[in-house]
């Protein structure tokens, strides 16, 4: 046998494949706390994870085609209120600014810790429209024409629920759901609307886009989708 | 030494064994490009719909081992993996030495076999990559933390694919003989024997290795040899 062995060369290639198969199960293995650790050492998110989400970078789940902003955008305010009105990204940045600093938790596991996020905290915008007691829920459009999202009157008061307008100290870019978008600090990713149009209070929770395909509606990051990520 | 006409052809690829190359080609830079429009996020934002684009991300990726299980019926195939798993003394010499592409006199001077040194190594690295991508794709479904774990793997896994299917690429293209060897499975002999001078002495030896196993001497004139 270790004469035809010589003959016919050592099975280089097949140890290489059982080495790479090897190493995969080691990678998943020790993966999730590996990618903690180059997370952290890419903290804060900056140039390069946008263009390489595995340095901890966001990830776009995109679900509709090109996404372009409408030329005077306003976000509307309507539906059961006593005074609808819409907004210009500019006015909304000339409101009073909340500015929350969290990690932002996706419900497919990655983690970007530490997104400073500024904008009109969304309790305030409420108050401005004069909400009617029939309204319960608010519900959320992206200008997509697609997603939407649902919040429940009480979620929709807490002041780390922001119509954010700035991210890292900088305008919200388009890719980012810019100019205008919503950010729920305490729930996974998904909640968070990119590419805001119009805030409607209805009567009761409409299931958005995501929640639609399997995914919870009250979304708290670590009590919900069957994950116990720590919170945001 | 036999000087025969160097523009005659040899028989390099039988028909089984280009499909199961042009299959997995066409698998893989479909899982590629899907890749870039699910996961870089300039192309995210660009292509959209990604409940077009992640289904053909998934099949494709099913697909991927399909042409290489059905290429094993082929006697040709079978003899190619072969070749590419078995590593000779002169693979080593042609990993390190800087004269791995010199030609003396119309002849590789390395005894190169059917397939070079960086050709197994490709070839293995692809079959091992596609088995990760595979397993930790299909993991994508489970729970945390299997999930993190084998997001990992798949992202960094993808950027050494994406790196070593560029220099496949960059390797054949710049070579058409060895574009046509795949295209039309046949190279002319002069082709042959500065690429791979022990295969061209003999073609069809087993294994398709020529002096892979250090028996150069072996000469078999079949009826594959053509003249144009």
């Amino acid at each position: 046998m270790k004469g035809m062995d010589e003959e016919r060369g050592a099975p280089v290639g097949r140890r290489i494949v059982l080495g790479m198969l090897g190493l995969g199960a080691a990678g998943v293995a020790v993966g999730s706390s590996l990618q903690r650790g180059v997370t952290r050492a890419f903290s804060p998110v900056n140039g390069i994870g946008d263009v390489l989400p595995a340095v901890g970078g966001f990830r776009f789940y995109s679900v509709v085609g090109t996404v372009r902003t409408p030329r005077d955008l306003r976000v509307q305010v309507d539906g059961l209120v006593g005074r609808p009105r819409g907004y210009s990204p500019a006015e909304l940045a000339a409101m009073p600014q909340t500015r929350v600093r969290r990690d932002f938790q996706c419900v497919t596991g990655w983690r970007v810790p530490h997104v400073e996020w500024s904008g009109v905290a969304l309790p305030d915008l409420l108050d401005a429209a004069d909400v009617s007691p029939r309204a319960r829920a608010v519900r959320f459009h992206s200008f997509d024409g697609t997603y939407t999202e649902s919040l429940t009157l009480d979620q929709a008061r807490r002041r780390d629920v922001l119509v954010a307008t700035a991210m890292q100290g900088k305008p919200v870019s388009h890719d980012h759901g810019g100019p205008v978008r919503l950010f729920v600090a305490p729930m996974y990713g998904y909640k968070s609307l990119k590419w805001l149009g119009r805030i409607e209070l209805t009567e009761t929770v409409h299931p958005g886009y995501w929640e639609n395909l399997g995914y919870d509606v009250d979304a708290w990051v670590g009590r919900s989708n069957g994950r116990d990520d720590a919170p945001t | 030494m036999h000087r025969l006409d160097g523009r005659a052809l040899l028989v390099r690829f039988t028909l089984a064994e280009r499909w199961v190359h042009h299959l997995t080609a066409l698998l893989m830079l479909a899982c590629l490009a899907t890749a870039f429009m699910l996961y870089i996020p300039a192309f995210a934002t660009t292509a959209g719909h990604r409940e077009i684009i992640k289904p053909v991300h998934i099949y494709c990726g099913l697909l991927l081992p399909v042409p290489t299980l059905l290429g094993l019926v082929s006697r040709a195939f079978r003899r190619d993996l072969g070749a590419l798993n078995r590593f000779g003394p002169h693979d080593a010499r042609w990993l390190r030495s800087g004269r791995r592409r010199a030609v003396v006199d119309g002849r590789g001077v390395v005894p190169v076999g059917k397939f070079n040194a960086g050709q197994k190594l490709n070839a293995a690295f692809t079959a091992g990559a596609a088995l990760v991508m595979f397993g930790t794709g299909a993991m994508l479904t489970w729970p945390d933390p299997w999930r993190t774990g084998a997001t990992f793997v798949h992202d960094w896994l993808f950027l050494a694919i994406v790196v070593v299917t560029l220099g496949h690429l960059w390797e054949a293209l710049r070579d058409p003989g060895a574009l046509r060897g795949m295209a039309t499975g046949r190279v002319t002999r002069s082709w042959a024997a500065r690429h791979h001078a022990a295969w061209s002495d003999a073609p069809d030896a087993p294994g398709g290795s020529g002096a892979d196993g250090g028996s150069g001497g072996r000469r078999v004139r079949g009826g594959r040899r053509r003249t144009s």
